[in-house]
């Protein structure tokens, strides 16, 4: 229809609208099968790194000093390509610092593990100090203590000996009195 | 008010997902249920059944809830919508805290204790709306310009991901319900839903929509 495409051709020349400084083409984009198999892509390696942070979660507990939170993109609503990589990157890096904290306490822990050896062959060597599964990085609330049997006398003797607690508090919590006890 | 959903009351119903939705979530599915009751008391069974969750479920279960297959696939799910689960907690996350925090799953009522067993036992996101304040089946959908949530200050922006029904909004996907459309002292009729993600197979959803529905039919 060469009369239309006459007609079509007339009209952008009449347009003034127009600038020549930008591209005559549109700017290339990635087709949008190729947009959603890259965000699809993207949420698969969210979804690992999620994994990994949830099996290090697991494994840092009862330890504490830990901050696994990523911060919320904003939704609910389907992410751009843009921000998925912002919040792959953003896992990535909480993985890694997570990773290196729990790296850090266990290095802390294992020397600590290594005191509490020597505290066990020689108290004497270690005179008050105070050693918690907290520093072992076990759970519970029992700790090793390196004190003088009998008090003031066994200081000045030299007599050490380790203690270890009785362990935590009881959930119910203090007993009660003696009359509430009896009424129960 | 709307006319009833048209959903069986004996199994459950796929609800519709927008198709810009599917394409980008593949494993995105809704399943609805109608209970022909509202809620109120909690029985004296469903608070022993609640006691018996609570004895069962410990704190090393809440530790490793993470890395199971379910909880994971919800958390994944919320980084894939811009959530953070650490600062808006799956359901089965939030329960399991509330667990933690006070030594057990406390009885509210019975549609929230059915809600509570449904989503602990099978770990899957489970919500109710009265069913005769909605209108045909529920779907998912991200929302146009200038679509509000009812009884919420201000519009949602565009393109957020809400739970609906033929009309209008009815909540956030995983947040806030629109005013009046849950369940209240006075519904009569109770419509379930479950919200299926990728990774959470379909047999999980069906037992959690049945298991809610068992404890409220009592």
């Amino acid at each position: 229809m060469p009369a239309r495409k006459e007609f079509l051709l007339s009209a952008v020349l009449d347009r003034t609208d127009l600038t020549t400084s930008g591209p005559l083409v549109p700017a290339t984009t990635l087709p949008e099968t190729d947009e959603r198999l890259a965000r699809a892509d993207l949420r698969g390696q969210i979804a690992r790194l999620e994994r990994q942070l949830g099996e290090l979660f697991a494994s840092a507990f009862p330890r504490r000093g830990f901050e696994w939170k990523v911060g919320a993109i904003g939704g609910p609503r389907v992410l751009s390509t843009g921000e998925l990589e912002r919040l792959r990157d953003a896992l990535a890096m909480r993985l890694r610092d997570v990773q290196a904290e729990l790296g850090r306490q266990a290095d802390v822990e294992e020397a600590n593990r290594g005191l509490l050896e020597s505290m066990i062959a020689a108290p004497e060597e270690h005179r008050w100090v105070i050693v918690s599964n907290q520093d072992i990085g076990e759970p519970g609330c029992r700790h090793w203590h390196s004190r003088p049997r009998w008090g003031i006398l066994g200081m000045l003797m030299g007599w050490w000996r380790l203690r270890i607690s009785s362990g935590c508090p009881l959930a119910a919590g203090p007993r009660p009195p003696a009359s509430v006890a009896r009424s129960l | 008010m709307s006319d009833p959903p048209a959903v069986d009351e004996t199994r459950p119903e796929v609800g519709w997902i927008a198709a810009e939705l599917q394409q980008e979530f593949p494993g995105l599915a809704l399943m609805q249920l109608v209970v022909e009751r509202g809620s109120g008391r909690s029985t004296k069974e469903v608070k022993e059944r609640l006691k018996l969750l609570s004895d069962r479920f410990s704190g090393g279960q809440a530790i490793n809830m993470r890395h199971q297959p379910i909880p994971w696939a919800y958390r994944v799910f919320y980084r894939h919508i811009g959530l953070d689960p650490d600062e808006q907690r799956t359901p089965v996350e939030e329960l399991a805290l509330d667990r933690m925090k006070h030594g057990g799953f406390r009885s509210h009522n019975l549609l929230d204790d059915a809600l509570t067993i449904a989503i602990v036992e099978s770990g899957v996101a489970v919500r109710a709306f009265d069913a005769d304040r909605v209108s045909g089946p529920l779907g998912i959908r991200p929302t146009a310009a200038g679509e509000q949530l009812e009884g919420r200050p201000g519009e949602l922006p565009p393109g957020t991901l809400v739970v609906a029904d033929a009309e209008r909004p009815l909540s956030l996907l995983f947040g806030a319900l629109a005013q009046g459309r849950g369940v209240s002292p006075k519904t009569k009729r109770t419509l379930l839903i479950a919200i299926q993600v990728g990774g959470v197979p379909a047999i999980a959803v069906e037992e959690a929509l049945w298991l809610a529905a068992s404890v409220l039919r009592g």
